[in-house]
């Protein structure tokens, strides 16, 4: 007997099945085997920002060091191996990680899903980006962390100019969170065309979604330049290839070249999801929805295109033509104007919405202050003259924190407040939110304002120490003293967190009054999401109902995991898809991959007999299900 | 210590304290300068966009009664065209000033330097119309001015950066290519230059002394580079010559006139000359040297100098002799 949601099944009965269906088993293996997207989040969301968290505090360290002129608190080696730990945590485990975890818990929520696109893939992802991160802080506590830049330029990365094992954990730890970015990046473009709910077309998607969809096909494009890159980088350490080394025809510029076509898009890889948590909270919080929706996604596509076209500024010092830097320069000139439409439209929706400036809002008015300052540094930093001045000089570490922290993370801490209550079920203090914006705004401009002028007075990057008397005591003294304010801040935001998980007010399913689909079921939401899979007139479906249940279409199975797929432009009902059960094999997978490219840091052979245990994991995984009986497709109505 | 030590190394070098001579202000060179008018009509125009959004800004905040578009799909097109306008003019800028630093290299008959970047040290060589012209030295170079210098840069191990702030942008020196920078000093002066491109443990200790002086007497600075090194006079000073001309320092330092002749360190002929020791971590004085070779490894950690283990006499010795290495 085959039960699906409809008329005849509905409430509490409905729930309980759908429950029983979605929901994991208990215990400690169901917990690791889980497939279950918010649960993924959850973790995903979490870990990131442990690891946001530590670099926070070598941050501190540095800054601790850098206060006065030869500080004698930490060793060279030391402060080395940490500014590359801080980096290299910040990209790869805290920044691109985070937004793809939220993307991750809300995506298959905004379109109105069951559960994300192949499951157990996004679950595999994130035991490999965890994987990851542990190699390299475990690596960092037993003093081999690398100390050679999150660039890791070669030839200074390559066997002779650091032997040990300290640039393998860098280039290892890449692997690591590439496979996990690959990984996610196929789950989200697979959730976002073929699980949208039906009359979300592509031009009705709400433009976080939008923007995921970039960011994950960005991830796709530019990923594999990496992979080669610190494959390279390997194999030239472990087995002697030379592809870095001048001395045996190889080129070390080769390396940026790629690491760049790579790193460029990577800071588009956080920066535009960001943008699409700025259009969610300023279009909730203007009451209208997002003024040019449609310049909105052309400027999100025309980045995507862009960001590829600019890695060489960041090698306008290496000697390469001069013409050829022409080029470059107008091409990252050319992202003022998809940026400048963006800053617009969200400023116009203000303008002509009703504006109510709740926490999550305030973080927008911090970001288009802040954010706009990076970026108009960015306009100097890509002329040619201004860069030869600025590159590897604080001015430019100014700019790509107003870019990066004014730009992602104070919209990601504006979506935590904004989503918390979606994901908890619980509003955070709106009192604690204002301190800890205020405190971390003001904190902000002074640690990294004052950088501009070090940078421009001569002080390069970089640098474990320098002279007294260079004029970058007292600007260097008034960072230090600002980072303390961002640390303040950011236990406020943690503490604010920690309480209201168990002492917030309740939220209720939209306590905001958004209008995208996440908002249309319970907070937190239940294992299935959506009792019936909603469907989607306009843009503002939330709005268009105006409280009363959204139209919904039934007809899903509710004995097995089955979600609907739709057309991939107009988001017409298509076919019925099974959804993935939950499998401890992910997770087996992932350990043994790990074994394989941690093994593979110390002898090639652990290519060969690492990937035994991959293959079975991965046979176990993708083991046949027993097919399910012919004939029993029924026709959506 | 450190701190007053450092202090000396930065009055080393100027007498009116140090702010400045890493800077791009004040400009001592024809690039810094056409850098500096560039920056401030990228800052004007960026300042001006600024006023705007934020101005939008506050605006839209502020007006909280009405409600609609009223204009704004006009405004977006103005602001469009404005913001690619100012791109273009901005690019084009950027592009003239460009092609202008490109020329400075030929304003004059140029001096002609090859600089060799190593893990954290500069080597220096002036390259003569002859071979008897030619100058080696390191940490320091001298430019006459008013006339371009063409500085050929290499790279003997891993990627730095040349750069003086004071007096151009950056330019890196790559192992297996020879790149080139073009100068064109127009102020008289001290000048400090440091690694740009992180390179390793010491890259905070990798500094350049340019000394920016007239043509006669930087005539004068090259024709006594030139000579080899005085002998020593006292015994004292022999005792510090046999020693570093027979033992570990001769198998990386080189002293023209003597023995010594090898060239993986820096050349010592006329060390006591120069403004600083060890890539400007501390001031030529008796004191610095004393430092630097009793325990280099405490004064620059991970620095590519040993620690010998001189005996006191030793240590008296070498230091007389080099001291007189002017």
């Amino acid at each position: 007997m085959i039960a699906r949601d409809g008329p005849e099944l509905q409430g509490a009965e409905l729930h309980d099945r759908l429950t029983r269906t979605w929901s994991r088993k208990p215990g400690l293996i169901g917990w690791l085997s889980t497939v279950d997207h918010k649960e993924v989040g959850r973790r995903y969301i979490v870990t990131a920002f442990v690891f946001f968290v530590l670099a926070g505090v070598l941050a501190l360290i540095m800054r601790t060091q850098l206060a006065r002129p030869e500080s004698g608190l930490i060793t060279a080696d030391r402060y080395n191996q940490i500014f590359t730990m801080h980096g290299s945590t910040m990209m790869f485990l805290f920044a691109v990680p985070v937004m793809d975890a939220v993307a991750i818990y809300l995506i298959p929520l905004m379109v109105g899903a069951r559960n994300i696109a192949f499951p157990r893939l996004h679950a595999f992802s994130y035991y490999m980006y965890l994987g990851g991160g542990l190699m390299l802080w475990i690596a960092f506590a037993l003093n081999i962390g690398p100390d050679i830049g999150w660039f890791a330029y070669t030839p200074l990365s390559g066997p002779e100019y650091d032997p040990g094992k300290r640039a393998d954990m860098w280039a290892q730890m890449i692997t690591f969170t590439e496979v996990a970015a690959l990984a996610v990046s196929a789950s989200i473009i697979g959730t976002i065309f073929k699980q949208r709910a039906p009359g979300m077309r592509l031009d009705r998607m709400p433009l976080f979604v939008w923007a995921m969809l970039v960011v994950s096909f960005m991830v796709i494009f530019a990923m594999p330049a990496i992979a080669l890159a610190s494959g390279f980088l390997i194999s030239d350490r472990l087995v002697g290839t030379q592809f870095f080394n001048p001395a045996e025809g190889g080129d070390p510029i080769l390396w940026q070249h790629m690491f760049w076509f790579f790193g460029h898009p990577e800071v588009y890889i956080i920066f535009l999801p960001a943008t699409g948590f700025v259009s969610q909270i300023t279009e909730t919080f203007s009451g209208r929805s997002v003024f040019g929706y449609p310049y909105m996604v052309l400027a999100l596509v025309a980045t995507g295109l862009l960001a590829f076209g600019l890695w060489v500024h960041h090698m306008f010092a290496t000697g390469l033509p001069r013409m050829g830097y022409a080029f470059y320069t107008a091409a990252s000139m050319t992202v003022a104007i998809p940026s400048g439409v963006q800053i617009f439209c969200w400023i116009a929706t203000i303008w002509s919405g009703r504006p109510r400036f709740g926490v999550p809002m305030l973080y927008v008015i911090g970001f288009i202050i802040t954010f706009v300052i990076g970026g108009l540094s960015g306009v100097m930093v890509a002329s040619v003259p201004l860069d030869l001045q600025m590159h590897d000089t604080y001015f430019v570490v100014a700019h790509f924190h107003y870019v990066l922290i004014g730009g992602a993370v104070f919209p990601l801490l504006g979506v935590v407040t904004y989503w918390f209550p979606k994901i908890t079920g619980r509003m955070m203090s709106e009192r604690l939110g204002r301190w800890a914006f205020g405190i971390v705004f003001a904190s902000f401009h002074l640690t990294f304002m004052p950088m501009h002028w070090t940078g421009l007075m001569g002080m390069p990057r970089r640098v474990y120490t320098y002279p007294a008397g260079m004029g970058w005591d007292a600007l260097n003294f008034v960072s230090t003293i600002g980072a303390f304010g961002i640390a303040i801040a950011v236990i406020l935001f943690l503490v604010n967190v920690f309480t209201s998980y168990w002492k917030g007010e309740l939220a209720g399913p939209n306590p905001w009054g958004g209008t995208s689909l996440e908002w249309a079921t319970t907070s937190p939401p239940p294992p299935y999401n959506f009792a019936h899979v909603p469907v989607v007139e306009s843009r503002t479906p939330l709005w268009d109902a105006d409280g009363g249940p959204l139209p919904v279409m039934t007809g899903l199975r509710v004995d097995e995991r089955e979600t609907l797929l739709t057309t991939l432009i107009d988001a017409e009902p298509d076919v019925r898809e099974a959804s993935a059960e939950p499998s401890i094999w992910p997770l087996l997978a992932a350990i043994a991959t790990s074994i394989l490219f941690v093994g593979s840091v110390f002898t090639p052979w652990a290519v060969v007999w690492g990937a035994i245990p991959v293959a079975i994991a991965l046979t176990a995984w993708f083991w046949p299900k027993r097919s399910r009986e012919p004939g029993e497709e029924p026709v959506i109505a | 210590m450190t701190r007053a030590r450092l202090s000396a190394v930065c009055v080393g070098l100027s007498t009116s304290g140090c702010a400045g001579v890493q800077s791009i202000a004040p400009s001592a060179g024809a690039h810094t300068s056409a850098f500096n008018s560039l920056f401030v009509v990228f800052l004007v125009v960026c300042g001006f966009f600024y006023l705007l959004v934020i101005g939008f800004l506050g605006a839209a905040i502020l007006r909280r009664r009405r409600q609609g578009e009223d204009g704004v799909p006009a405004l977006f097109r103005v602001w469009v065209g404005l913001v690619s306008l100012s791109l273009v003019g901005l690019a084009l800028a950027s592009w003239l000033t460009d092609r202008a630093m490109a020329s400075y290299g030929d304003k004059g008959p140029p001096v002609r330097i090859r600089l060799t970047a190593n893990q954290w040290w500069w080597d220096v060589e002036y390259l003569g119309a002859n071979p008897s012209e030619a100058v080696r030295t390191a940490n320091e170079v001298h430019l006459p001015i008013g006339r371009p210098t063409l500085i050929e840069l290499q790279s003997n191990d891993v990627i730095h950066s040349f750069w003086v702030p004071n007096l151009a942008g950056k330019q890196d020196l790559i192992p297996g290519r020879t790149e080139d920078i073009a100068l064109l000093p127009r102020k008289i002066g001290v000048f400090r230059g440091q690694c740009a491109e992180f390179c390793g443990a010491q890259h905070a200790h990798m500094a350049l002394t340019v000394v920016v002086e007239p043509e006669a007497q930087f005539r004068s600075w090259w024709r006594q580079q030139q000579a080899e090194a005085p002998a020593p006079r006292t015994p004292e000073q022999l005792a510090g010559m046999t020693y570093v001309t027979t033992r570990e320092c001769a198998t990386c330092h080189a002293i023209a006139g003597t023995t010594a002749s090898a060239s993986v360190a820096p050349d010592l002929t006329h060390i006591a000359s120069r403004k600083t020791i060890a890539a400007g971590t501390l001031p030529m004085s008796r004191g610095g040297l004393y430092a630097w070779i009793a325990d280099p490894q405490g004064v620059k950690p991970g620095a590519h100098m040993p620690y010998i283990g001189l005996e006191a006499r030793q240590l008296d010795a070498v230091v007389a002799y080099l001291e007189t290495l002017k």
